[in-house]
Parts: structure tokens; sequence; C-alpha cells
């Protein structure tokens, strides 16, 4: 598989990277030479075999289903690039560019 | 005063137990240590108010015979991918400007609870993606060995600056995370002692993530033993890591002072590279004859699909990077670049936050996760993954430690390895296979290089068998004698 400029202008956009045209060529052969030296598993037969997503053997814990924190809206905010407290309101919110018409 | 930066944990609980030093003192003397070093680059963030802070309670504890146990007033520098409670974290990117958590990792948290004095934040690859250091936004680490030809030497990653700072004496230990080998190999580099536990063993919460499935936190001290002792105070199950294991931690320095006598040490013929220096190959040899001197028995192994694990890792752990850094889009914290739309401001915020190694990652992630794309890359490399572990099952059955190199080589100047991201991925060629399968695997300094640089050996054990990890590890460590400090930044030990 080789990934041309055109795949990896659509990757960009899937992981909402902005890549300016003039290094779509050179990110291209770059991530080629890495695809094309992981494609050496390809070598090793894994019929049968089950993909292994955790080393961890443990089937996930359970707890009850009750409220365990909240009402920190103000540190949740803190960070926040833009944050907009909202009068009459009893939270802030994260500002962003207009999403709706 | 400077006598007091080159001593080890060990030695600082029992000069602070008999009243040699005050933890004051000890805090003062690291913090000139490191203001007189800040060439190296080792820290992002230096953090004197919270040090003097904690010293101060430390001694006002111990006044009053209310110490708390081997790490009370011990000087930790912390990676700057731990979340630490408003104090700067940056996982050195730029995407995370001004970022002030307003939490504290478990892991940090256990810390400060056991009465170490934090001393900054130090630098790394960025998001711990990389080998070398050179990924920071906040400017490459130099490590404190320096060659026969004086250049500057990258001190390994991704926790570069943490292995810098112990190496150099700025602090008595630190705390790193390692994903393929982001602990050992930096260890290697800069002749100190570097550990990853068994994955689950530390709590992942409030670390900044990078692959969740491989990254563990982990200890580095110029001593087997220091590193032991710090590790207990990491260690446990926290119930908001759904993936920490649940199992009692024991006192592994208990496990210490036992020797090798009846180890059963295997030698893993896989680990023999094509074009292997020779040197590492002269360590290797030299390190199974230590290990029988000191009663071991050491015999060959075989891991057969050893020479697979590097090209899962870089599927595995880039798929998981590429979610795991979806959460990086301009709205909640850190860098924020304008856009039109939406969408505009996350690319544009995300185009300029992210280095070109983690873009490089995240694009590669976001790859092999695609539709089309996911069975013959993402499932492959998890199948592989799962022939691997299976391999390291097998062998376990047979031998009680695996004996390694830790790296190909010894460090490399600031500037090298930088045209090819694969060479630079080979760094991690005999760490990364332990990590694919979760086990704990340490790195000790075991000699130098023609050129007087440090090389580390490697060892693997079960998972959750750390105590004999400590013991091999002690053993090979008193066998190899290896004089941990960097000329110019002496001290005892």
């Amino acid at each position: 598989m080789s990934l041309n400029k055109e795949t990896v202008r659509k990757i960009a956009y899937l992981a909402r990277i902005r890549v300016p045209e003039d290094a779509l060529a050179g990110l291209a052969a770059e991530l080629n030479h890495i695809i094309g030296w992981v494609e050496q598993l390809n070598e090793v037969a894994t019929e049968g075999v089950e993909p292994m997503a955790s080393v961890v053997d443990i089937t996930l814990p359970k707890r009850a289903d009750e409220v365990s924190d909240g009402g920190i809206a103000e540190q949740v905010l803190k960070n926040a690039p833009e944050p907009v407290v909202a009068p009459g309101t009893d939270g802030g919110f994260f500002a962003v560019p207009k999403v709706v018409e | 005063m400077t006598a007091l930066t080159g001593l080890s944990i060990a030695a600082v609980r029992d000069g602070l137990a008999s009243r040699d030093f005050t933890a004051i003192e000890l805090a003062r003397a690291h913090l000139q240590a490191m203001e007189k070093t800040r060439h190296l680059n080792a820290f992002i963030t230096e953090t004197p108010e919270i040090a003097l802070e904690r010293a101060k309670q430390s001694d006002a504890r111990r006044a009053k015979g209310r110490a708390l146990g081997p790490m009370d007033g011990v000087p930790v520098a912390i990676k700057d991918l731990f979340c630490t409670a408003d104090v700067l974290t940056t996982g050195g990117s730029h995407i995370l400007d001004g970022f002030k958590p307003t939490y504290e990792s478990t892991v940090t948290a256990k810390l400060k609870a056991a009465g170490a004095v934090m001393l900054g934040k130090t630098n790394l690859d960025e998001f711990a993606m990389g080998s070398s250091n050179i990924t920071s936004y906040h400017g490459p680490v130099k490590n404190p060995w320096r060659g026969k030809r004086n250049d500057d030497l990258v001190p390994g990653g991704s926790s570069g600056g943490s292995a810098a700072a112990v190496a150099a004496g700025l602090s008595a230990c630190a705390i790193g995370t390692d994903t393929g080998g982001s602990i050992r190999q930096p260890a290697s580099f800069c002749g100190i002692v570097g550990m990853k536990p068994t994955y689950g063993r530390c709590s992942r919460w409030g670390i900044v993530a990078f692959a969740s499935s491989l990254d563990q936190a982990g200890p580095f001290a110029r001593s087997v033993e220091d590193t032991a002792i710090l590790l207990a105070a990491m260690a446990g199950h926290d119930p908001r890591d759904s993936t920490s294991a649940p199992v009692d931690v024991p006192d592994f320095a208990a496990a210490l002072g036992k020797g090798a006598k009846g180890l059963k040490v295997g030698i893993p013929k896989e680990y023999t590279m094509d074009g292997m220096p020779a040197e590492i190959d002269k360590l290797w040899k030299q390190g199974i004859a230590w290990m029988r001197a000191q009663g071991a028995t050491c015999r060959e192994v075989s891991l057969p699909h050893t020479r697979y694990a590097l090209p899962t890792y870089y599927i595995v752990a880039p798929a998981e990077a590429s979610s795991n850094l979806a959460r990086y889009d301009g709205v909640r914290y850190g860098l924020r670049v304008a856009g039109k739309t939406l969408d505009e401001m996350y690319a544009a915020t995300r185009g300029e936050g992210f280095g070109p190694e983690v873009r490089r990652r995240v694009l590669i992630g976001t790859y092999v996760l695609s539709a089309g794309y996911y069975d013959a890359y993402y499932l492959k490399a998890q199948k592989v993954r799962a022939l691997i572990a299976d391999d390291f099952r097998k062998v376990f059955g047979q031998v009680d430690v695996l004996l390694t190199p830790t790296a190909p080589s010894a460090a490399f100047a600031i500037g090298e390895k930088m045209d090819d991201p694969v060479a630079m991925y080979l760094n991690d060629v005999f760490t990364v296979p332990a990590s694919l399968a979760g086990l704990p695997a340490i790195s000790v300094p075991a000699g130098l290089d023609a050129d007087g640089l440090p090389l580390g050996l490697h060892l693997i054990a079960k998972p959750f068998d750390e105590a004999t990890l400590f013991r091999a590890a002690q053993a090979l460590e008193e066998a190899c004698g290896f004089a941990t400090r960097p000329p110019g930044f002496g001290g005892n030990r």
C-alpha cells in the first residue's frame, strides 16, 4: 500500500490537523517509509490468533451507580482559552465559533 | 553542601533520621544545583516554593517524631507528563500552553502523601513520543555525560529530563513514564537505574495519556535499592484507573540483599541483532558472566517473534495516540488558534500545536484505524502482540528473569538520527517487547563504551514479580560496580 498526497490530505482532515499544501508530498514520503516498514508484519502467520487489546486480564470493575463528583464547573472552566460565564445560569460555557446558522 | 546532592535515597533517609542534615538543607542544595545547571535544560518548570514548603513540613513532622517513611524529605523530580495541581503541566507540547491542572495525578499525590519534596517538572519528548528528548517544544535536554568528542549528547527519551536530572545530581530520584522504553533507554544513556513496573502496578490517573494499553509510571535513581524504595511509594491500586491492578504492593526493598544464587536467567537468542555494535554484544556477554559469578544459572531461550515487536508497537502506539490526542481541540484547555468555523479552529490549533513527530504519529494512527485499513494494520498488530506476549509466557515457565542489552547504542549527539524516523525508532528495539507484554523491566548501568559513555543492561521479569527483578538487578549492579556519576557532576554515592 502506498500513500499518495490525496490520502495524506484525507487522513489529515480526519485527524483535524492542518497541513500546508507544500508539506503534503514530504509527509506522504515519510509516512510511506514507516508504513512500508511495519508491513513486515505480513510475514507472521496469525490465523486463529485472538487479537490482544490489553495485557490486563481482569474484568472491568463495577461500582454503585451513584454520582461521585460534580459541582466543579469553575475548575472545569479554569483552563479554557475562552470561558464564558453566562449571566442567569448556574454554570459556565466554553465559547467556540458559531456552529449553527 | 554539595555532598548532599550526591546522596542516595537510602542515605538521605538515614541522614535525616540521625539529624545529620535537615530536609530544608537538602532541598536548598538541590535547588542550587538546578540553578547552576540550567544549561542542561532538564527542567521545564522549577518549583522551589513547593520544594521548600514541603521540606519545611517534613522537618516539622520529624521534629514531632512523626516522620512518614523512607521518602519523607527526599527530593524528587517529576516528568512533566504528570498532572500537578496548580503547577504548569506541558507534556512537552505547545498545545498545552499555560495548562495548570486543578487536580493531582495519583502517583504524584502518593509521593506527596509520602512526604517527598517535588523540585520541579522535567523536560520530555512531546507527549512522550521520542527517544532523544529532541521533540520537546521546550528544547532538547543535554546529557550530563560528554564523550571524547565533547559533543552535546541526547539524554535519551522520552523521560530525558528526569534521567539527566538524576545523573547530574540535581535530584536524588525522579519519576518518568515508559510506553516503549521511555524510562529504560534514558537510564541507559545517562548511566543510572530506570525501571518500568508491570502494566497496572501504578495508576495512570492524571498522567497525560500517550498509548493507554502501554503507558506505565516508574522510578529513576542512582541505585537499584533506591528505585525499589521509590516504586513502593508510587505503586498501588487506584479505583480511578480501571486498568490499575487490585493487588498488594509488596515491600520491594525487602527482596534486596538476597543475591542471585539459584536465580534462573534466560538469554533470548533473538536479541542478537544484525549490525549490533560489538561493544553492546561484549557487555551483554560480560553481563551473563557477572550473573553466573553471582550464583545465577544462565541458559539460552527463544522468543521467536522478537523482531516483529517494534513494527507492532509502531501500529498499536500511534493508533492509541491518535485517539487519546483527539482531546486537544483548542476548546477546553491549552492553545487555541482562531478559525472561521469550529472545524477550522480544530485544524488550525492542532496544526500549530503539534510538533512534527506527534503529527506523524497521529496521522499514522488515524490511517491504520481508518475504514479499509483497520484489519490489515491494527487488527494484525494486535494479533502479533498476542504472539509476542505468548512467547514471554512460555519462557517464564523455564526462567525467572531475562537478560538483554537496554539499547543498541550509547547516547548520540543532539541532531543525529533526525532524518529517518525509523532509525530513531530502533533505539527501543530491546525495550519494546516487554512493553507490549506488560512486563516489569529495569535498566542497570553496567559499563562505559570506548568513548567513555554509559551503557545499560536490561532485565525483564514475570508480571507483578518486581521483587525478583530488583533482586536480580541488585546482583548485577553489585557485580559490575559501575561508578554512576558523569565527569564534572561527581559526588559520593
